[in-house]
């Protein structure tokens, strides 16, 4: 089975996000980058579908060099090849980073292709809805359990108040949420074959962002908060706090 | 500028977020449309007149009475064309995140994703949408033609405006889907979804177990209130990851969300916090939840959530 798994270098959820002075970008000086923990999510269930199954689980990021250290995560835990498409920096608009990615995709033969249901930083989730649109190929998001038979999958995946069981023919794009396995650890082996894995490097031509970023803000100050009471006492005082003065109850 | 609203419904039933983005339509002082895809759909006419709507077309097949991704983005990007729209307005529901980028993709149209404020400024859409979970919002433009914006739940509330809505019903193509939904598990009855609900009552790894969460619930259902889990209690099996709220769970916006032996950790912090009120119930007067909370009480929550339902039930002569 031939396999490819889409990651994305993401902000630490830990960090605290700061601004550049325009207020356009991220200051991205005192960042620790990860890898997309969705995306963990995904290379974990190409693995274990690589030990049943044989074949190459190639590991694709666009993005700018600091994005290859992501890549590197990934194939400590595993994987065997690496294709990085080279951009200066993430596009903002997912329309133009799934339209370079359908480019590349279309070169490799997968069986299927392997991504988290959203990155963590821009939160759009969409590339991979788009990616089904663009490569013609059935896509389930949000799957929480993958099960496949030959050429045919049944996917469960995570939906409002519910789940869904969904059947569709490979090729196939799967976007993982937590839940679907649990990511293995690098071992300190894994490390060092990942460091001789030779990436191949991609130049596209990336297209104009159709969505713009005009601003990006802090979300709004809250408030200091408040301790009204240090007992079971306090109750009455905060019912009627929220009877009479935020009057949300 | 004309604006589509897809109008979304579970098993037959028009979900609230159809409604808010109605109102969202009407704020935005636009002439709109509304497109219903699906078999059997309830009360088209009568729900969406009650919000001001006028026009729909229902889109009507039996073979969609379940959901397919890619059948619905065909008839729905059609939909687009064919009522002329220039903006599709769309929940930030699971549907809707799942259906809209598929749109996006076939229109060639740019497409923002959880937005929770939209205006109109210059004859373009002005767009609000919060990134990094909440820790930043962004103000985008989107350039393209045909452009898509998915609208977070519970954001704007829905408001009504009686008119007479007008259905068309018409019989789309339906051509084989590539995915089939075979089955859907439903969690519990009529569980109320953490982002639809206006108050959540969400425990932690304070609650000591599962054992101990009826209190919860009880106290949820008080409140009318959806269930919500930080993750400790959701990785300790405690409660189904579908509750949990945070970074790598759900972003919610209720107007109060009551946190009971939650720290307050970052990841937490960015899912919620952007909640209008927010209550901790915590022994430890240091928790950071204490910082974002407007009320707090540093105590054992094992005495104050018995007291809250007891509160409560008295309140309602219970
Ligand atoms: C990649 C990544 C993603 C993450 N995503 C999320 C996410 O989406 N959502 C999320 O919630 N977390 C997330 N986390 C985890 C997060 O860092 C915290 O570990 C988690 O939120 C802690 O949950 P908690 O507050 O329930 O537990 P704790 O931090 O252990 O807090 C328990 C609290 O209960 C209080 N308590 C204990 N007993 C009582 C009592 N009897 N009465 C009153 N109070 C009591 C304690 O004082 C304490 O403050 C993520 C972490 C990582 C690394």
């Amino acid at each position: 089975m031939n396999i490819a798994v889409c990651v994305k270098q993401v902000p630490d959820t830990e960090a605290r996000i700061k601004l550049s002075d325009d207020k356009k970008n991220v200051n991205e000086d005192e960042i620790k980058f990860i890898l997309n923990p969705y995306d963990e999510f995904a290379v974990e269930e190409a693995l274990t579908l690589q030990e049943k199954h044989g074949g190459d689980v190639t590991i694709i990021s666009l993005g700018s060099e600091r994005t290859t250290s992501a890549m590197r995560s990934a194939l400590a835990m595993g994987a065997n090849k690496a294709i990085h498409i080279k951009a200066e920096k993430n596009p903002a608009d997912p329309l133009v980073v799934a339209e370079a990615l359908t480019q590349v995709l279309k070169q490799g033969n997968y069986d299927l292709i392997l991504m988290g249901k959203q990155a963590i930083d821009d939160d759009h989730t969409q590339v991979p809805s788009i990616l089904a649109e663009k490569l013609d190929m059935p896509a389930v998001t949000v799957v929480i359990k993958l099960d496949i038979n030959g050429d045919q999958i049944v996917a469960e995946r995570e939906v409002d108040g519910a789940h869904e069981i969904v059947e569709c023919k490979m090729p196939t794009i799967i976007s993982a949420q937590r839940g679907l396995n649990e990511p293995r650890y690098a071992s300190l082996k894994g490390i060092m074959k990942a460091k001789k894995v030779q990436m191949e490097e991609i130049d596209v031509q990336l297209n104009q962002d159709r969505l713009e970023i005009i601003g990006l803000n802090y979300p709004p100050e809250k408030s200091p908060g408040k301790i009204i009471g240090e007992s079971a006492d306090a109750v009455p005082e905060l019912l009627k706090l929220l009877h009479e003065e935020a009057k949300v109850i | 500028m004309k604006i589509l609203v897809f109008a979304e419904h579970r098993e037959g039933q028009l979900r609230k977020i159809a409604f808010e983005n109605i109102t969202l339509a009407k704020k935005l002082g636009q002439p709109f449309e509304v497109a219903v895809i699906g078999a059997e759909v309830q009360e088209i006419a009568e729900q969406l007149g009650k919000y001001g709507v006028e026009k729909v077309v229902f889109y009507k097949s039996g073979k969609l009475d379940k959901y397919s991704a890619d059948g619905y983005a065909k008839i729905l990007a059609d939909a687009v064309q064919k009522q002329g729209a220039d903006v599709l307005l769309m929940g930030a529901t699971s549907t809707g995140k799942d259906l809209a980028p598929r749109v996006s993709a076939i229109l060639n149209a740019a497409m923002a994703t959880d937005c929770t404020q939209v205006d109109i400024e210059d004859d373009n859409l002005k767009i609000i949408r919060p990134m990094y979970a909440g820790k930043v919002h962004a103000t985008i433009r989107l350039t393209s033609p045909i452009k898509i914006v998915t609208v977070r739940p519970n954001v704007y509330s829905a408001a009504e405006a009686p008119a007479t809505a007008a259905v068309d019903t018409v019989e789309p193509q339906v051509t084989d889907f590539k995915t089939v939904v075979k089955e859907i598990i439903s969690g519990a009855k009529g569980k109320l979804d953490v982002t639809e609900a206006d108050i959540i009552v969400s425990g932690g790894r304070g609650m000591k177990g599962p054992e101990n969460w009826p209190m919860i619930e009880e106290l949820a259902s008080l409140f009318g209130a959806a269930n919500g889990a930080s993750r400790a209690a959701v990785d300790a099996g405690w409660r189904p990851h579908d509750e949990q709220v945070g970074q790598t769970g759900k972003t919610v916006s209720p107007t109060l969300y009551i946190a009971i032996g939650i720290s307050g950790a970052i990841q937490h912090l960015a899912g919620m916090s952007s909640s209008k009120y927010i209550v901790a119930i915590n022994k430890d007067a240091d928790a950071p939840i204490f910082k974002f909370a407007d009320y707090g009480i540093a105590a054992d929550l094992f005495e104050v959530v018995p007291r809250m339902i007891e509160e409560l039930k008295a309140e309602k002569g219970m």
